[in-house]
């Protein structure tokens, strides 16, 4: 009992520095994926290969003067980062991680909580997530920020249900809410991808709707509303609202992982002969790769797709993925009754 | 256990009068929103884990964002809300009266199941699915009806302005 406390302790800890240190590299990754797509060389001053620039960034942050505008709320003003970040890394708890570890006799889960509704669990903190955005925007006092807030909240609500229904059909064909149980089906059998090739293209329209990334990044929108929800924010409250971003990329990678492409499982897996803590490890790095790879994945079409205009982002959200989501829950649902 | 469902319920108290006596109406949307977050966390304590998670997404995540959304662009503050006349106010408190009056008659004559711990697996997803498609199959199917028709009326009412 109390191998299996520390263990998940020291599981809790280790996923939260993880989350940090991806979120700060992601920020060093963008401007390099940025700097390749279009042909320059991106920061290489600080450190060999400018590797420390999130060192730096991360110091020129704390180091700014911190501003709070005299109309705004200011309890609130301060709630939002705090909020926002706070709900970024709710996530990773029922995320399982890598295939459980077996030491001296215990099983260890490579997951910090393995319960009975996991994927309500994460649509549940995601629809929570716009909260930090929506009272950061409305307490700024500035018509900016509470635009960016409205669109950010009114987007999330619009790309949650297409979201829902296209993670139904994966419930359906797995017949269990919990994520440890869908990683193991598709262990067995085949990836989630091969069989819901259309609902996995829903999900990440919808995964980058939710993460307000580009193309979808309308609440922060610099060309339109000067950053929208995030305009009166200056110093580590700006940090901690840009840093949740890249948090949120990391969870939605882990979550697409996890759904679709097997989360730690990769071919031949159980045909190596190898002992459980190896198949840990390289279970964990596989999921880690994998994950990786959405990152710049997420960057890629940053630098490639111009933004939306928010009345193509409304109207693609209900009257295209919606219908699409539906159908082809409708479709699975009989492919599973007929054969 | 009982000790966490005490503090639960002091703070869903608490919050819940927070949301009448508050003058800033988005606070008060506010402080509704942690209400239904201490009523959630009184349904982990039943082991309730569906009714938990439906409560954060419906309640909390769509119902609440939208009454912010309203409430954040109508911009109201203390200064422009226009003050009540003493008929209205005694008129609420007589309906409020009254409908504390109900629920106290109501609740006053029910046995208090004590059974009702975390050992229980009622709340589970399986178990709920099997009874709401098997035992109360009817009045779910007559549910979902209404909230197609809820739908179908209120994108009619959007679209008023076309005809």
């Amino acid at each position: 009992m109390t191998l299996a406390l520390i263990a998940k302790i020291i599981l809790v800890v280790a996923i939260f520095v993880l989350t940090l240190a991806v979120a700060a590299y992601s920020t060093y990754l963008e401007r390099k994926v940025a700097a390749f797509l279009q042909d320059r060389l991106g920061p290489d001053r600080a450190g060999p290969w400018g590797l420390l620039q999130p060192l730096a960034d991360g110091v020129k942050m704390f180091t700014k003067e911190e501003f709070i505008p005299a109309a705004s709320e200011k309890f609130l003003f301060i709630l939002g980062p705090g909020l926002f970040i706070l709900t970024a890394l709710m996530t990773s708890a029922v995320i399982p991680w890598g295939p459980a570890l077996v030491i001296a006799g215990e099983v260890i889960a490579l997951q910090v909580a393995d319960i009975d509704i996991g994927v309500l669990y994460v649509l549940g903190v995601v629809s929570v997530g716009v909260y930090g955005i929506m009272i950061g925007g409305w307490a700024s006092n500035n018509k900016y920020s509470l635009l960016g807030a409205v669109r950010a909240s009114s987007q999330m609500i619009s790309y949650e249900l297409a979201m829902g229904i296209s993670v139904i059909t994966i419930v359906m064909i797995t017949g269990s809410l919990s994520l440890n149980e869908i990683v193991g089906q598709q262990a067995q059998g085949t990836w989630n991808v091969l069989k819901q090739p259309l609902g996995f293209l829903i999900f990440l329209v919808c995964a980058f709707a939710e993460t307000n990334r580009a193309p979808f990044d309308l609440p922060e929108c610099e060309t339109e509303l000067v950053g929208g929800y995030h305009t009166e924010y200056s110093s580590m409250k700006l940090g901690l609202f840009l840093f949740a971003e890249y948090m949120n990329m990391f969870i939605s990678s882990a979550m697409i992982a996890t759904l679709y492409f097997g989360g730690w499982h990769f071919p031949y897996m159980d045909k190596l002969g190898l002992g459980p803590n190896t198949l840990a490890f390289l279970g964990f790095t596989v999921f880690f790769l994998k994950i990786v790879f959405f990152i710049f994945f997420y960057m890629w079409v940053r630098w490639t797709l111009p933004r939306f205009r928010y009345d193509q982002l409304m109207h693609l959200g209900w009257k295209v993925l919606i219908p699409l989501a539906l159908l082809n829950m409708l479709a699975t649902g009989a492919f599973s009754l007929l054969f | 256990m009982q000790y966490i469902f005490y503090t639960l319920a002091f703070f869903a108290i608490l919050c819940a009068l927070f949301v009448v006596f508050e003058k800033n109406p988005v606070h008060s949307v506010l402080y509704l929103i942690l209400t239904f977050f201490s009523i959630a966390g009184i349904y982990v304590l039943l082991n309730a884990q569906f009714l938990f998670i439906v409560q954060l997404i419906v309640y909390s995540g769509a119902i609440m964002v939208l009454f912010l959304f309203v409430l954040m662009l109508l911009n109201l503050n203390k200064d422009t809300e226009p003050q009540k006349s003493v008929i209205f106010k005694t008129a609420g408190a007589i309906a409020a009266g009254s409908f504390l009056l109900v629920l106290v008659a109501v609740l006053k004559d029910t046995q208090q199941s004590t059974e009702l711990s975390a050992m229980t697996d009622i709340g589970l997803v399986k178990q709920l699915g099997k009874t709401l498609f098997t035992k109360f199959v009817v009045p779910f199917e007559v549910a979902s009806i209404l909230f197609l028709a809820a739908m179908v009326g209120s994108v009619l009412l959007g679209k008023k302005e076309l005809y």
